[in-house]
């Protein structure tokens, strides 16, 4: 912080403290956020210069949250006109039936189950044996790592896309084609996630994997009592993202089932619009209850988010 | 100090390397050797050498995916090289509420493709919320069609892509920000420099690894395009399915029991091939520095793998 340009202590505040007798507490200086009139500070606005920033950052958070609103606005819109103009963002009669009406549309609750399960399997699988894998990668000195490496690193720039029928012939070929196991199968691991799991292992001094060694820990007991506790902001990362991943799928999983009994979310609410007569209402029913568990995600691990995007762009 | 068995390692990494080969290694070879067959879905094919591929010359919808996708790429980088940056710049700055502003921006990001398109569709829809607004404007008679005409369409769902990108790539670029000095800025401005030429030779300069890795990756998943399309056109791919993107056509002729798998995978070779271009780009791009000075390269190197 620079404080030599500006008195750096309001001298009222000062005089304040010293009159309060004891030890005055070393308070740590907090600058207004924005810069007096003739401050010569260039890291700070000017205070118009502040209020236009907050005024640019109401018109991002409307861009950026003002759809959902919209949609959970007309979700709850009863018998009023939903294409009324000017627009209603607060419905007047709010109520909840539009909810229930998706479900006789499209089996929704059942669809977000078996979106539950592809994810799940999704965030366990990468869990265990990114873990696994890393800590081997990661660690440990073996014949043929370099093989390894290569064979994981060579899947980096190869789009998804591209592998996806083949993918699906693999799949038909095991039997799984039009099942949930199908489509979660080819995500229980994968390679991206294993080697930021060797970064993160690699982090762990070897000196402290040695001593467990002398003190007799087994490889298991390694993983469980030293590793485990030392890559869990990774571990949360790759939970967090394996859960997203899988639960926004979509491509994969309209190649893969047929049967609308057995459809993931996602793949589900692409056939709600194409539905007879398709309400608004229900629609937006149908998107708000797929955006929530995502949401309720999100809000809960943001931080795990964005360390994750700069650790290494995993979605890009 | 032998700590382990020879074969602990390879059953740590025996379910990991066994995924990639199975999922991943293998169907790529695969769909390389399955591009010079004329396979079918449940019948086996035989080699047709290069067939697939001159077929496409000639194919409409080859021709118009290519178009779709071309134009996706070209109205992407740079919306969502730039806008991102702006908006990082705007959110940097520990101001008051500024992690709330940090999140809200990040919300489109995380929202499945499916729930989102839905949204937009009813907003852009005849008798949305984006119509009426333009009519009470004055700005149009008649609402305009813009999940019927094609350019419309596109430009609706390049505006949906760089709409949910805006998040992301603003964290990227956070990140990156964090490097450029305060120190710059500050005797750039006792110098004399305004706003915008300090953000021009300082701050631009500052996040050109970033900026770089960027455009490759936004040039890539553009070229990926397949949800935004696939729903606003219901799955049809819009008139005449001129707005399928490749991985549209890719889907549409090798999916279901008549699919020409052979085709199929023949376009897939083609979209690996083109998503290899803007990595080559960018691999060129960090060659060139070499010829610069040392120090600079190590700083774009450095930067680089900081956002890498």
């Amino acid at each position: 912080m620079s404080t030599t340009i500006e008195g750096p202590l309001d001298p009222k505040t000062e005089l304040l403290t010293r009159e309060a007798g004891d030890v005055p507490p070393p308070k740590p200086y907090k600058e207004k956020p924005w810069r007096s009139r003739r401050a010569f500070d260039p890291r700070r606005p000017t205070f118009a210069g502040l209020m236009l920033r907050y005024l640019l950052l109401i018109v991002v958070l409307l861009i950026a949250v003002g759809p959902f609103i919209w949609q959970l606005s007309t979700s709850l819109k009863g018998n009023e006109d939903i294409y009324a103009f000017p627009p209603n963002i607060i419905p007047q009669d709010p109520t909840l039936s539009a909810y229930s009406q998706v479900n006789e549309v499209i089996p929704i609750y059942l669809y977000a189950w078996h979106s539950v399960l592809v994810a799940a399997a999704a965030v366990i699988g990468n869990i265990v044996f990114a873990t696994l894998a890393g800590y081997a990668v990661g660690t440990m000195r073996f014949k043929g790592k370099m093989i390894v490496m290569g064979i994981l690193f060579s899947v980096l720039l190869l789009p998804g896309e591209v592998t996806l029928l083949s993918q699906y012939v693999i799949i038909r070929n095991l039997g799984l084609a039009n099942s949930l196991a199908g489509v979660a199968l080819p995500g229980i691991v994968g390679a991206i996630n294993v080697l930021l799991m060797a970064t993160a292992c690699r982090g762990i001094p070897q000196g402290v994997l040695d001593a467990a060694t002398v003190d007799g820990a087994t490889t298991v007991q390694r993983i469980r009592h030293i590793v485990w506790p030392n890559v869990k902001g990774m571990v949360s990362v790759i939970a967090v993202f394996s859960f997203i991943g899988a639960w926004d799928d979509f491509l994969w999983p309209l190649i893969v089932l047929s049967d609308p009994e057995k459809y993931t979310l996602t793949v589900g609410m692409s056939y709600l619009n194409s539905t007879f007569a398709a309400d608004p209402r229900v629609i937006a029913a149908g998107t708000v209850i797929a955006l929530v568990p995502i949401i309720i995600v999100f809000a809960s691990a943001q931080r795990v988010f964005f360390k994750g995007v700069e650790a290494g762009g995993i979605k890009g | 100090m032998r700590s382990h068995r020879w074969y602990t390692p390879w059953i740590l990494v025996a379910p990991a390397v066994i995924w990639t080969v199975v999922f991943a290694l293998y169907p790529f070879l695969n769909t390389i050797i399955l591009s010079f067959t004329d396979t079918r879905a449940l019948t086996g094919g035989k080699w047709v050498g290069i067939e697939n591929y001159s077929r496409m010359l000639g194919d409409e919808q080859f021709g118009n995916a290519m178009l779709t996708t071309f134009i996706y790429v070209i109205a992407c980088v740079p919306l969502l090289a730039l806008l991102p940056l702006l908006l990082a710049m705007l959110v940097l700055k520990q101001i008051p509420f500024i992690s709330f502003f940090r999140t809200t921006a990040y919300f489109p990001v995380i929202a499945s493709v499916v729930a989102v398109s839905l949204i937009w569709m009813w907003m852009f829809d005849s008798r949305g919320i984006i119509n009426e607004t333009l009519q009470f404007l004055g700005v149009t008679d008649a609402p305009l069609p813009f999940l019927v005409d094609r350019w419309m369409l596109l430009a609706v769902s390049i505006g949906l892509t760089v709409w949910r990108g805006l998040g992301y790539y603003m964290v990227v670029y956070l990140a990156a920000l964090a490097n450029v000095s305060d120190e710059l800025h500050e005797a750039a401005a006792l110098d004399g420099a305004g706003t915008f030429s300090r953000f021009l030779h300082i701050t631009i300069p500052g996040v050109r690894g970033a900026m770089l890795l960027i455009t490759a990756l936004i040039a890539v998943s553009a070229m990926r395009i397949f949800s935004e399309l696939y729903m606003l056109t219901n799955g049809t791919g819009g008139p005449g399915g001129e707005n399928s993107s490749l991985v549209m056509v890719i889907k549409q002729f090798g999916s279901g029991l008549t699919g020409q798998v052979g085709y199929a995978s023949a376009l897939s070779v083609v979209l690996f091939l083109i998503t290899l271009v803007p990595l080559a780009f960018l691999g060129w791009i960090q060659n060139a520095g070499d010829r610069t000075p040392r120090e600079k390269k190590q700083t774009s190197r450095r930067k680089a793998g900081a956002t890498a």
